[in-house]
């Protein structure tokens, strides 16, 4: 597999307000993203799992350390654009990321800054809304549509650049449940279907459950970094550093603290009822 | 009230030959109709601009309601003008004396022309702003000051900036209203007290909005840099405006029209 | 019991007589009672929002009354303006409503709207602050210096610094992580058991209403389809499901089971319950 994005000892801090005091928010991140994989980036606030993301298209550059994007270091300026149209970004509040006052025209605003000609333009914003199920509302006004719709627009925008990676910042943090619901439909079908690397940066865990390889996050540092199954059933480490585990994984641990074999990477519905049933039986 | 009910951006979406036309004709016909209505004088050349005004309003099935609707709000500044014109113009033929007032004929014609001036020049920018969405007029105003690029105008810059406003003229009045609802639930009051103790109260509604909009601001540069925004330079156009025969038609019958006008307001018709 | 909050057939209809007319509460009669602690769930749009509004008169019905404690509220102007400091409404994303220089003075502009004295609010201010868990020295600063998660306790400070008998607070804990999550969700539970006062909790999460709440009342659609004891409402799974709400994952995993075959009761809906749930199974078969 090819590796898309690639931090090396990334350091990072904002520069100081005040004499002294210079907040080290990465401290020393070693990440590989691959190409095509869902990955989701799990942390509570401040952890600095917002700013590790802003690495990942040269919105930030690091302090220390080196990120690459498709091999490209992201302080190359001149490559700037290239790195930009290869990961793409989503960010938390729809509102504010929603340039134009009609979806399509909104849809059009990345390929109209690459230079892509007209008719092409056409096509990708037809195909970007089609793939974020909203091509019904093209004509819309975007603050006439509800909060998971907004940020379908806003994925449409992104995905409008054809960009290898999207990398989505607590894209559901201000949606209600059905919103959240068809945002992350939206996310796991651009990942599956067109094979678009996502990574997705959260503090819901049944929303990084979903992922193919889930990054855990404290102080700076990545404290875990597997499969989210094995991930998840390290349940004190997650607590210790201000995470709950899903609901399910909570249940079982609770059991297996009380003697009773039974297995903690069961996250589904399904599969934690499975594994109580064995244990009844 | 809520705030949002409010109607910003007067565009009534439609598919009449007006709304088909392209902005920049529309604007163009829009200066030329304002520069036809100065040069008319008289009946008959007022006359010819109405007939116009109420093709052009027949045409674009906009209701004439609401284009009177859109007259309500300038009405007192049109009677007052009217009003000083009726009492200041100087002339021969009195019509009436009172106090330290005089009617003349010539400040009731005065005054009369005023009125059906301003009515119609009114009439005639928001039958521009009914038929053309916003996003399209500003195409076009972009497209149409593009030669002053030569002399260092920002116009992308300019037409960009507008049509942000105009994406986030509703989100913010929804913000204004969620922040006045917030704050009242706190017991502030917008609505009495005298006019220092009224702004006062604004306070607490419009530092949270400046900050947010700040906020929106800093947040929207940055989405919009991650969409790889970097200036007019080399961009390109979903939409590609486009003259077509109806345009060539309107531009020739608007151009016709100004210097008819201006041959009947020659010679005081 | 009688309630200390109520509507009586409820009808609220926005922009009335333009194309956008749109009837977001329909004959609704809803009731809090004093000390309770209750939970409202709706999906955005379903008239949720527009319900609270009434509770504490920031809305004037179209039909209908708001009783508190037994009076209509809209029955004199005074006591409209009273209501507003009795039934105290935290909105979603407080801190966006912040404006004052000091942490200090933005609490107490609540309380100064009231009319009370400095000693008073000097009194409030303290108590509230210390409710939400915010120490001395955060009062002096600006609250646009704290970070996301104290500004938020600020907020919220601002309306418990008015005591209000009844606590709204629209979505809470939007946005916070699990840890901000917490500890919020505590700060209002104290508030809760030291005031004796009745709090409405307006969310989506179903597991944060289930372990909080005594009860809860479902809105869809401008009505109240369902309302009762938590696990009374979750058995409308189904339904709830169908209103964009779903029912805790436990909740679901326990349904799971039993539909396996296994006689367990569906009902639970916290953690600590299904826990002593599957125990007690356990220890029926064994024992």
């Amino acid at each position: 597999m090819e590796t898309i994005i690639q931090a090396e000892d990334l350091h990072f801090s904002y520069p100081a307000v005040e004499e002294g005091t210079t907040p080290v928010v990465l401290d020393g991140v070693s990440l590989e993203i691959e190409e095509g994989s869902f990955v989701a980036v799990l942390g509570h606030n401040g952890c600095g799992k917002s700013t590790l993301a802003k690495h990942m298209n040269a919105i930030l550059l690091p302090s220390g350390g080196t990120v690459y994007v498709d091999g490209i270091d992201t302080r190359d300026e001149d490559r700037l654009l290239d790195i930009r149209r290869t990961v793409g970004m989503v960010f938390q509040n729809p509102d504010n990321q929603i340039v134009a006052n009609v979806v399509e025209e909104d849809v059009a605003f990345a390929p109209e800054n690459l230079g892509v000609p007209p008719d092409e333009i056409r096509q990708r914003v037809d195909d970007a809304l089609k793939a974020v199920n909203m091509y019904a509302y093209r004509e819309h006004a975007p603050h006439l549509l509800s909060g998971g719709q907004k940020q379908r627009v806003a994925i449409a925008g992104v995905i409008a650049m054809q960009p290898r990676c999207v990398v989505l910042d607590e894209p559901t943090a201000m949606l209600d449940p059905i919103g959240r619901k068809d945002v992350l439909r939206t996310i796991r079908t651009l990942n599956r279907e067109r094979g678009v690397t996502v990574v997705l940066i959260t503090h819901h865990m049944d929303e990084a459950a979903q992922a193919d390889r889930l990054v855990v996050m404290a102080k700076g540092k990545v404290i875990a970094d597997g499969a989210p199954k094995a991930v998840f059933s390290r349940v004190e480490e997650l607590r210790k550093v201000g995470l709950t585990v899903p609901q399910t994984t909570a249940l079982l641990w609770e059991l297996r603290r009380e003697g009773w074999d039974v297995p903690l990477d069961a996250l589904s519905d399904e599969e934690c009822a499975q594994a109580l049933y064995q244990l009844l039986q | 009230m809520a705030l949002k009910d409010i109607t910003l951006g007067q565009f009534f979406p439609g598919n009449s030959v007006i709304h088909r036309l392209d902005p920049r004709t529309k604007l163009i016909c829009v200066v030329l109709y304002i520069v036809a209505l100065f040069l008319a004088s008289w009946f008959v050349s007022y006359t010819l601009m109405l007939l116009v005004l109420a093709g052009s309003i027949a045409l674009s099935r906009v209701p004439p309601k609401s284009i009177l609707r859109g007259l309500k709000p300038v009405l007192f500044i049109v009677v007052f003008t009217a009003v000083l014109n009726l009492l200041y113009t100087p002339g021969d033929t009195v019509l009436a004396r009172f106090w330290i007032f005089t009617v003349t004929l010539e400040g009731v014609s005065r005054a009369f022309f005023m009125v059906v001036r301003i009515m119609m020049l009114i009439s005639g920018t928001f039958l521009l702003t009914y038929t053309t969405s916003p996003i399209l007029l500003t195409d076009g105003l972009e497209s149409l000051l593009n030669p002053l690029k030569k002399v260092r105008v920002p116009v992308h810059e300019l037409a960009m900036i507008m049509s942000i406003a105009l994406r986030f003229i509703p989100t913010l009045i929804e913000e204004t209203d969620k922040i006045m609802s917030a704050q009242r639930a706190r017991g502030a009051d917008f609505e009495s007290g005298n006019l220092i103790q009224r702004a006062k109260a604004l306070l607490p509604l419009l530092v949270p909005l400046f900050i947010s909009a700040f906020r929106r601001a800093d947040e929207l540069a940055t989405a919009m840099e991650c969409r790889c925004y970097h200036g007019g330079e080399g961009r390109t156009r979903l939409r590609q405006l486009k003259y077509k025969g109806a345009d060539y038609a309107a531009l020739l019958l608007f151009l016709a029209v100004t210097v008819a006008a201006g041959v009947l307001g020659h010679f005081g018709l | 019991m009688d309630p200390i909050i109520e509507t009586k057939n409820l009808t609220h209809t926005y922009s009335v007589g333009t194309p956008f007319e749109h009837t977001a509460l329909d004959g609704v009669d809803f009731a809090a009672y004093p000390g309770e602690y209750l939970g409202i769930i709706g999906h955005t749009g379903s008239g949720k929002s527009t319900l609270i509004q009434h509770l504490n008169a920031l809305l004037k019905p179209t039909s209908g009354t708001v009783l508190f404690q037994g009076t209509d509220i809209w029955s004199d102007p005074k006591l409209t303006k009273k209501t507003r400091f009795q039934v105290g409404l935290v909105f979603q994303y407080p801190e966006y409503q912040l404006f004052e220089e000091t942490v200090y003075k933005d609490i107490s502009f609540g309380p100064r709207n009231m009319g009370l004295d400095e000693k008073e609010i000097d009194r409030r201010v303290r108590a509230a602050a210390y409710f939400v868990g915010l120490r001395d020295d955060h009062l002096e600063k600006s609250p646009f210096e704290l970070s996301g998660g104290q500004k938020r306790r600020v907020a919220i400070a601002g309306v418990i610094a008015m005591e209000p008998k009844v606590l709204i607070l629209d979505e809470p804990t939007a946005g916070l992580d699990p840890e901000g999550v917490e500890s919020i969700l505590g700060n209002i539970r104290e508030y809760h058991q030291a005031h004796n006062a009745t709090i409405i909790l307006v969310s989506h999460s179903m597991e944060e209403v289930a372990r909080s709440v005594d009860r809860l009342v479902a809105v869809n659609d401008g009505r109240i389809p369902f309302q009762g004891a938590p696990r009374e409402v979750f058995q409308h799974g189904d339904e709830l499901e169908r209103m964009g709400l779903g029912v805790p994952q436990l909740t679901r995993v326990f349904h799971r089971l039993r539909a396996m075959g296994v006689d367990i009761d569906p009902s639970v809906y916290t953690l600590d319950q299904a826990k002593s749930a599957i125990l007690s199974k356990l220890k029926g078969e064994v024992g």
